[in-house]
């Protein structure tokens, strides 16, 4: 196969196959691309290496779990990544707290242990697994919806047209599928928080 | 001769913006490494050295 003049399509599914260079080729082929795209929003070359790696290990993780609905938008796909993984580090930034000078200055005060502990970890996995129950309640159109949203990654216009609806219908199914999903948390009773 | 002494304009110097080869090749190492074994409806992530 010649890599150079072939498709993203048929290297996506040369790499599902197994085919690591493939994934080589892909990723020549649009580094530049994807990294400037990261450079424009973040300014900060660290900070867009560390975005670029996280980048293609949600693609490598995706790509091998078969996860990936190929309808031959790698591109796209992956730039919607590298956008939610810039909006990530900035809510992150956001959130970062602030030292304030004080006299009696204690480093716990600013530093706390960010990862979770084995019981917010058992609960959290509690929650996503009761969330994926819930979500199979929900008429077939607005779980399509959904499930391309959330767990695929994909954008309204991607959805749309994949589906074959307008974005409008989409962005409304997706709207009641939150609706129908919190009428069912209350139906069964359930706490979905940490 | 004259010497342009202008910068490349802020798209220009984008475009030649490229990651480290280290990042590169350890996302080409990561996905070698990397197997994902499915047995039923769990999927199981493995990183082999």
């Amino acid at each position: 196969m010649d890599y150079i003049k072939a498709t993203d399509a048929a290297l996506v599914q040369e790499f599902i196959q197994g085919n690591e260079n493939a994934l080589s080729t892909l990723i020549n082929r649009h580094q530049q691309r994807i990294y400037s795209f990261i450079y424009s929003k973040v300014f900060d070359k660290d900070v867009s290496e560390d975005v670029f790696q996280d980048t293609f290990i949600k693609v490598i993780n995706t790509l091998k779990r078969g996860k990936y609905n190929e309808e031959g938008k790698f591109l796209p796909w992956v730039m919607r990544i590298a956008h939610n993984l810039v909006i990530d580090h900035f809510r992150k930034n956001k959130r970062m707290p602030k030292f304030q000078n004080t006299g009696d200055f204690n480093i716990f005060s600013v530093l706390s242990d960010g990862d979770l502990n084995i019981e917010k970890q058992i609960i959290k996995d509690q929650i996503e697994c009761d969330v994926q129950e819930l979500i199979k309640e929900l008429p077939e159109d607005q779980l399509e919806v959904l499930t391309m949203r959330i767990y695929k990654d994909m954008s309204f216009k991607e959805i749309s047209e994949s589906t074959g609806v307008s974005i409008n219908t989409a962005l409304g199914r997706m709207r009641y599928a939150l609706i129908n999903l919190r009428k069912l948390i209350e139906k069964h009773n359930l706490i979905l928080t940490n | 001769m004259e010497h342009l002494y202008t910068k490349p304009s802020i798209g220009e110097q984008l475009n030649k913006l490229n990651p480290k080869k280290e990042t590169l090749q350890f996302l080409l190492n990561y996905s070698k490494a990397l197997r994902i074994n499915k047995y039923k409806q769990l999927s199981f992530e493995m990183i082999l050295n």
